[in-house]
């Protein structure tokens, strides 16, 4: 999908900045409560009923996004409970063993992968169906890449780590093909491992050749990765076959900004221009100012603006707050762009000159 | 003949009742850790696992017997994160793991905290094999870091004396475990790797059992381990399962102790080896190096298990055990 396509009939400026989310969002609190009854077998709280609060909840927060004046939405991920064992649910080969410690008593139900990894039933094409039905804007799919998949389990069956990321990777590229085919145009690969492990950015690139595959050009595929070192993965993500690479920033204060800034960066960029992990609204003001820091590195043509990361851990008023004034930010700077009124310090050779 | 020993390097996964009941009594967030003096009911809740992971392992059949150390919220730092002159602030990366603990910031003397030696107390009210584990001093030194002694070389060895005091006051024991992933991790240079062995002798002196150090998540420098061996310990450990080839060689070109502990099945992935498998790469070992037979081989897994969920963890002990019973095999 192009950026155009993603323009709204009733945009008010000349100048577009696609405003999008990560993904995931806070759950109404009912939700965790209806989740909860379906997993106390001493309720008589079933599939049916979860699969309604599911729907009303994946409704209401399409529509928070839609409210907040977001471009391309999602439903918050409200079906998901942890962005590795949804997946690992749903695929053939893996199984669960119990809790492992990630540090204190913060938890994670590790998956471990018993045998060659299949696919079985989709995985997010009930989801996507239903989010594009209740929506009035383009719908973005978050899928967690096979390179996490594969790092946040414990491998028993494969020789290596990489081998068992590329079947992953043709699954994903199955998955994909069977949202394509229900209609969706934009495709997000969530690969947070790479930040642990920046070296093996040539088997991420490889997943995503075999994730890219035969899917038709008018499909929007981004990679989000968040909390690294990129200078270790910058330029070589230049050759990945994707079209938007959607990295965190803001947190960081945008002291990485000048690894990207080489005048050739070659996706599309989604910047995060909200911290995600910060309890205060940021203010039209300030987040103008990160928005402009994306000129740094690509032409307003090229520039996605998003929360550094998916906002599940905020409360959900401080999450609705930060997408409502990151969209007035990035309508008041087009209009700002349509009067040039803004200096874009881009340096690359799509810039106008100005001599 | 050799007398192999299975046993582990300690630091268990809490059981998974413990996990809900500590977090419900501590909470989630980085301030609610061990503190060092919890109250009776968490207290309490930590005898009730200290209890069960000592059954755990007698059931198992292992021939030594840890603590456990459900108490270690911070993994290898716990030593100084519970300790009085030290501050824990960010949460921190725990070697190239998903896991993280709090950096422990070293502000006042490193005075004698007893805190390792209480829970040993308690366990050696329980079992007989009492095996005892301690960061070796490097890696102590690495993991944490130093605003009271000014120099490098000073801090490790206040972390030295500090450790030996622990030590000390352990009550009797069979065996010492000193783990030191950081001298694979974060090889010591030129003079410091030679101070990193002073630093294990002065531990190892602080003690009358067998010393075992043992370096994990690969093999150590050539030169780390010429050091190593100038060490007055028992038996030098030897992550076979993350690197054998280079363990072996260094075994080979500079010898070992008469000693040995052999990591032999793997703390970080579920996959449960078979008992004979586990036996094989014993005799492997035993095969490669041209000295004469072992007085000990410990045979453990490599790394600390509370990576893996409780089922796993208890199967990797019951294959510990089986495989260090097994009836050798004539060759």
């Amino acid at each position: 999908m192009t950026r155009e396509q993603l323009r709204p009939d009733d945009h008010p400026n000349e100048h577009f900045l696609l405003t999008t989310v990560v993904g995931s969002y806070p759950k109404p609190k009912w939700l965790n409560r209806a989740d909860e009854l379906h997993e106390d077998h001493d309720h008589d709280f079933g599939d049916e009923q979860l699969r309604e609060a599911h729907d009303d909840a994946a409704r209401l927060i399409t529509h928070e996004h839609e409210r907040a004046g977001v471009d391309a939405v999602v439903d918050g991920e409200m079906r998901r409970n942890e962005m590795v064992e949804f997946f690992a649910e749903r695929i053939d080969g893996y199984e669960f063993n119990g809790p492992v410690k990630v540090w204190g008593h913060n938890y994670f139900d590790k998956p471990s992968v018993s045998s060659e990894v299949e696919y079985d039933e989709p995985w997010l094409v009930d989801e996507f169906e239903f989010t594009a039905s209740v929506a009035n804007r383009p719908v973005k799919v978050p899928i967690t890449g096979p390179y996490t998949l594969a790092n946040w389990s414990f491998n028993e069956a494969y020789e290596d780590e990489e081998t068992l990321a590329y079947d992953l990777a043709d699954l994903v590229n199955e998955e994909i093909e069977r949202l394509v085919a229900a209609g969706a145009r934009y495709i997000q690969i969530d690969e947070p491992a790479l930040a642990t492990t920046p070296d093996d950015y040539a088997v991420v690139g490889e997943c995503l050749e075999r994730i890219a595959d035969d899917i038709p050009e008018e499909v929007r595929i981004g990679l989000h990765v968040c909390y690294g070192d990129y200078s270790r993965v910058y330029p070589e993500i230049n050759e990945f076959p994707i079209d938007e690479f959607d990295v965190e920033l803001c947190n960081g204060e945008y002291e990485q900004l000048d690894v990207f800034a080489d005048g050739e960066f070659g996706p599309d960029l989604a910047l995060g221009v909200v911290d995600a992990h910060t309890a205060e609204i940021e203010p039209v003001a300030e987040i103008k100012e990160n928005i402009k820091k994306g000129f740094e590195i690509v032409p307003p043509e090229q520039l996605t603006v998003s929360p550094d990361c998916g906002l599940k851990l905020l409360p959900r008023e401080i999450a609705y707050g930060k997408m409502e004034n990151m969209v007035q930010a990035a309508r008041k700077i087009e209009a700002e762009l349509d009067a040039g009124e803004v200096d874009v310090g881009f340096a690359g050779t799509a810039a106008p000159a100005d001599d | 003949m050799t007398e192999l020993v299975a046993t582990t390097p300690g630091i268990f996964p809490l059981p998974d009742w413990a996990k809900d009941e500590l977090s419900d009594l501590k909470g989630h967030q980085k301030s609610d850790l061990v503190s060092g003096d919890e109250g009776e009911a968490i207290t309490a809740a930590y005898d009730e696992v200290r209890a069960e992971l000592i059954e755990t392992q007698q059931d198992a059949g292992l021939d030594r017997i840890v603590e456990g150390q459900g108490r270690w919220d911070d993994n290898l730092a716990h030593p100084l994160a519970v300790h009085d002159n030290v501050e824990t602030r960010g949460i921190v990366r725990y070697y190239d793991n998903n896991n993280f603990y709090r950096d422990p910031v070293v502000t006042g003397p490193l005075t004698e905290s007893g805190d390792v030696a209480g829970e040993l107390d308690a366990t050696a009210a329980q079992t007989d094999g009492l095996q005892a584990v301690l960061p070796g001093p490097y890696t102590l030194a690495e993991l944490a870091t130093d605003e009271q002694y000014g120099d490098e070389a000073a801090f490790l060895d206040a972390i030295a004396e500090f450790l030996a005091g622990e030590a000390a006051a352990f009550p009797d024991h069979e065996t010492l475990f000193l783990l030191e992933p950081s001298l694979v991790t974060d090889a010591p240079g030129d003079g410091r790797d030679a101070q990193a062995s002073e630093a294990i002798d002065t531990v190892a002196a602080a003690v009358d059992s067998e010393v075992v150090v043992h370096p994990f998540y690969g093999a150590v420098d050539e030169k780390v381990y010429a050091h190593l061996m100038d060490a007055d310990v028992d038996a030098i450990g030897f992550d076979l399962v993350s690197d054998h080839d280079a363990n072996v060689y260094n075994a080979q070109e500079y010898g070992t102790k008469s000693g040995v502990a052999l990591g032999v099945v793997d703390g970080q992935n579920t996959l449960v080896e078979d008992p004979a498998t586990v036996r094989e790469r014993f005799d492997w070992f035993d095969e490669q190096i041209p000295a004469e037979a072992f007085e000990t081989a410990y045979l453990t897994s490599n790394t600390e298990l509370f990576y893996l969920p409780v089922n796993k963890a208890v199967a990797k002990m019951e294959t510990l055990a089986t495989a260090a019973d097994l009836e050798e095999v004539e060759a």
